[in-house]
């Protein structure tokens, strides 16, 4: 299976691989960061691989074009996304710097106020 | 101003003042003053107002009214009374009922109207009146003022000897300010008693007056004594008061009206009175069974002619036409002698006749300015004031019944007040056979007579009381056995008292000038020989009857006043302690001796005298005497009858010899000590026992009617406790039973779903609480992972075919 990738040009799968590294990455990421602006770049990362993947669907080039496309809904999406993103990162950075103030550290292990 | 709009406006006032006086008091009560002092300055103020309202109102009815010249014999002199038959020949026959002294009625107020029944306060004011006001302020005005010597313990905390708490005397608030609002309110009851213009007024304030005598009767509301001297003169005036509502009902439901004045109504017409519809100016002014009544007692016959007859106003004219024979038939007479025996019977009551004299005594419980305020100015007055009042309405029949209820209620409480040893209590008894001899005077037709002992004995006796009340208050005790002497101590109220028992006996110079008690006996034992002129059985028993008791009038108050007053101290510890009482208690008792000496008096230079105001207000028609409408062939003397020499020189005699008796035997028992009244009490103890005893009065109302009714109560009771109260427990208990089952299931099966349900839910948040960790790096986890295990069961359960 991956030789077959490995000799095919490049086409969705080689898109969608890339895509799942990139949200395994993020969720290991996430995961195992200690660092709260770790954790939010492996929610970027999550974001991104996602996105990769609405933009692979969405092009009617990487589908060969003759089969008929889904449109631009793909791309749209993924537009959505990447502003979604930039809200999240905005109000997560606050948080970040409030999380800051109060612990005077951003290791998120520090803070368990959640906690029910 | 016109007479017709200044009486009522003056009388008013003074009616209303003391009630706006109780209104303060009750309002601001004790906070006036220290202890309630102000309360004491409000009321007496108010009554004295009233006194000066009345004073003017009087001189104003004067002005109106001359009294003219004595012409029919009054008892100045032997001379006018020697002239009196002839003046009383040359007057005509016929009376003159437009006399300018007409009464005036009109209402100030009318409560409410449905049909023809007409609730109002209204007025009804004529000589009589306005000599009540005048005399009930007096007195009023003066009890009040020696109240504030009487009562002074009552401004400050009072320890009560007579009830005992834990074997230590009750500690307890002083009480002026209510005690003077209790006067106020029954000032206030009285005078609208007196000026009552119909009769439902006068039944409305007739009650007040009575829960006024409860209230001040009971006035040491701790002592069961005095609790239950209330409650007694409450409820035997009640039964007098049932009496009194069914002549009420029978006057009201045959006339149509309670006024007693003419009325012009809203159209215009006149809408006769009570006294109008009895006493008509087409009979003559002498009683007639009346239209109204008639009518009533005819009312199948009318009924059966409305049925046969053509139209209502030939049925109408039938009915006019068959009046006189219907009447003639005696139609409605009964009626009206029920009307006329109903009013007594509330008057029995509220003026302690035989039977009903039983409270009196005992009323004697209440501080002694209210004993004072009772006998002379209020409650017992009502009773004769009613019968004197309502004097119109009564038949021959009814008035026989009234002489013979007053006869016996004079001679059964002379007796006991011979033997009585409380100084009250003799003044009590006293005060039931003066009744008596009032009721005995107007029962004969004496209508001035009784009227006129009314106003005297107010004045004596309330001057008699209040001399006692400030012996009692010197010596602290009501005993006179432990008395004696004392007329070293307190002079003012031993010479004042003195007056006053002179002035009850009937003390003067026969023919030719006397006190007060003179004149009004004199008249009294007069109307009752000339009324033995038509009746000489029944007037033998009344004459003889009056003139004894006459004598023993004089015996019981010279022994009051010997035993009291007289004679060696006889407890020398009380002697030590007596004293003159304050000025505020003996004024007021100047004040009544001097009234009590010369009310009946021409006022000198005038013609203005007591019994002259009075004749003013005779009620039309009762002036000549009357025999109709009698069942039992009873007539009635003219009172003017009374005056003529061969009456009135054998009855003066005979009253000064009756009277001489009495105090000849009591001076000699009592104060030369020549005769020993112990020994007379030994020597007949069966009758000195029966008189001790009150004629066994009480003992037998306790057998016949307060045992029963008790033993019927405790019937009563045994089968509401025995049978009701046992099956409403049992009905309780099943209803508790039955809640206890459905407690059991609201508890176990309702409320047991619910918290099993909710204890589920909390068991399953705790469980579920744990994986709520607050460990940020730990929800990634848990996302990834849950992420991961839903991929895996889609692509192992998930149906592709369906998704397409």
């Amino acid at each position: 299976m991956t030789i077959d990738l490995l000799t095919q040009p490049v086409g969705v799968s080689h898109y969608l691989v890339v895509g799942a590294v990139l949200f395994v990455s993020g969720a290991v990421a996430m995961a195992t960061k200690r660092n709260a602006i770790g954790v939010l770049m492996g929610i970027e990362l999550v974001l991104n691989g996602a996105n990769l993947n609405f933009v692979a669907f969405g092009s009617s080039y990487l589908r060969g074009g003759s089969q008929g496309g889904v449109g631009l809904d793909g791309q749209l999406i993924a537009m959505f996304v990447i502003v979604l993103a930039a809200a999240e990162a905005a109000v997560a950075l606050a948080i970040a710097l409030n999380f800051y103030n109060n612990h005077a550290t951003v290791d998120v292990d520090q803070g368990d106020e959640l906690k029910g | 101003m016109e007479l017709a709009v200044s009486l009522p406006l003056l009388l008013g006032l003074a009616w209303l003042l003391p009630l706006v006086s109780f209104a303060l008091i009750v309002a601001l009560g004790p906070r006036m003053g220290r202890g309630g002092r102000g309360a004491g300055f409000l009321a007496s103020g108010a009554i004295i107002a009233s006194l000066v309202l009345s004073l003017a109102a009087l001189a104003l009815w004067l002005t109106n009214h001359p009294i003219p010249p004595p012409h029919h014999g009054e008892h100045e002199t032997a001379a006018h009374a020697a002239a009196a038959p002839v003046d009383e020949a040359a007057e005509p026959p016929l009376p003159a009922p437009a006399s300018a002294a007409a009464p005036l009625a009109g209402d100030w107020y009318t409560v409410c109207e449905f049909g023809s029944l007409r609730l109002s306060i209204g007025y009804y004011i004529d000589a009589l009146t306005v000599a009540m006001f005048v005399m009930v302020t007096l007195i009023a005005s003066c009890i009040h003022v020696y109240s504030f010597g009487y009562m002074h313990e009552e401004l400050h905390d009072v320890h009560d000897a007579a009830v005992l708490v834990d074997g230590r005397p009750l500690r307890r608030r002083g009480r002026f300010h209510r005690f003077y609002q209790y006067l106020s309110l029954f000032s206030f009851s009285m005078l609208g008693l007196v000026v009552a213009g119909n009769v439902f007024m006068v039944f409305v304030f007739w009650e007040l007056v009575g829960i006024c005598s409860y209230l001040l009767i009971g006035f040491y509301i701790e002592r069961p004594s005095a609790s239950r001297a209330g409650n007694k003169a409450f409820i035997v005036n009640r039964v007098g008061d049932f009496g009194m509502l069914i002549g009420l009902m029978a006057l009201w439901g045959s006339l149509g009206t309670f006024a007693f004045g003419d009325r012009a109504d809203a159209a215009g017409q006149i809408q006769p009175g009570i006294f109008s519809q009895v006493r008509s100016q087409d009979s003559h002014y002498s009683l007639v069974v009346p239209t109204g009544m008639v009518r009533f007692a005819a009312r199948d016959e009318i009924e059966t002619i409305y049925r046969t007859a053509a139209n209502q106003a030939a049925a109408e004219a039938e009915v006019a036409a068959m009046l006189p024979r219907w009447r003639e038939l005696g139609y409605g007479h009964g009626l009206l002698v029920i009307a006329g025996l109903g009013i007594f019977c509330g008057c029995v009551g509220k003026s302690a006749q035989f039977p009903l004299h039983v409270w009196l005594p005992d009323a004697m419980e209440g501080p002694t300015p209210v004993s004072a305020l009772i006998h002379a100015a209020t409650m017992v007055a009502a009773g004769v004031y009613l019968v004197g009042r309502l004097y119109p309405v009564f038949t021959p029949d009814v008035m026989l019944v009234i002489a013979y209820v007053g006869c016996i209620t004079l001679f059964i409480a002379a007796t006991i007040a011979i033997t009585a040893t409380d100084i009250k209590r003799v003044l009590a008894y006293s005060t039931v056979s003066q009744l008596g001899y009032m009721m005995l005077a107007l029962g004969v037709g004496g209508w001035l007579a009784g009227l006129y002992h009314l106003f005297t004995h107010a004045f004596f006796k309330s001057l008699l009381f209040l001399g006692s009340g400030s012996v009692i208050h010197a010596t602290g005790t009501n005993e006179m056995p432990e008395m004696g002497g004392l007329a070293k101590k307190m002079p003012w109220t031993a010479w004042t008292m003195l007056a006053g028992c002179l002035a009850i006996s009937g003390a003067g110079v026969p023919l030719l000038i006397g006190l007060s008690g003179y004149y009004s006996k004199d008249s009294i034992l007069a109307q009752v020989f000339s009324f033995k002129v038509h009746h000489s059985f029944h007037g033998w028993i009344f004459y003889a009857a009056a003139a004894g008791g006459a004598a023993i009038t004089a015996f019981y108050m010279f022994r009051l006043w010997y035993m009291t007053f007289a004679g060696k101290p006889r407890d020398e510890h009380i002697f030590e302690h007596a004293h003159e009482s304050p000025r505020t208690m003996v004024v007021p008792l100047v004040i009544l001796a001097f009234f009590a000496v010369t009310v009946a008096w021409q006022v000198p230079f005038t013609n203005i005298s007591l019994s002259g105001l009075l004749e003013q207000a005779r009620p039309v028609g009762t002036a000549t005497g009357s025999s109709g409408l009698s069942m039992l062939a009873v007539t009635m003397p003219a009172e003017t009858e009374s005056h003529a020499t061969e009456i009135h020189v054998p009855v003066s005699l005979t009253a000064f010899i009756a009277a001489l008796i009495g105090f000849a035997l009591a001076t000699a028992c009592y104060g030369l000590r020549t005769l020993d009244p112990a020994e007379a009490s030994r020597e007949f103890p069966h009758v000195y026992r029966f008189l001790r005893n009150k004629w066994w009065f009480d003992e037998l109302y306790q057998r016949l009617f307060i045992g029963p009714t008790l033993r019927i109560a405790d019937w009563i009771a045994d089968l509401d406790k025995r049978g009701i109260d046992r099956a409403i427990d049992g009905l309780a208990r099943a209803a508790r039973m039955v809640s206890g089952l459905d407690d059991w299931i609201d508890r176990w099966l309702v409320d047991g779903l619910v918290n099993r349900l909710a204890a589920w839910f909390y068991d399953a948040g705790l469980w579920l609480r744990r994986f709520q960790t607050g460990n940020l790096r730990q929800y990634v986890m848990f996302i990834v992972v849950g992420t991961v295990g839903l991929f895996v069961l889609v692509s192992l359960y998930w149906n592709y075919t369906v998704a397409g």
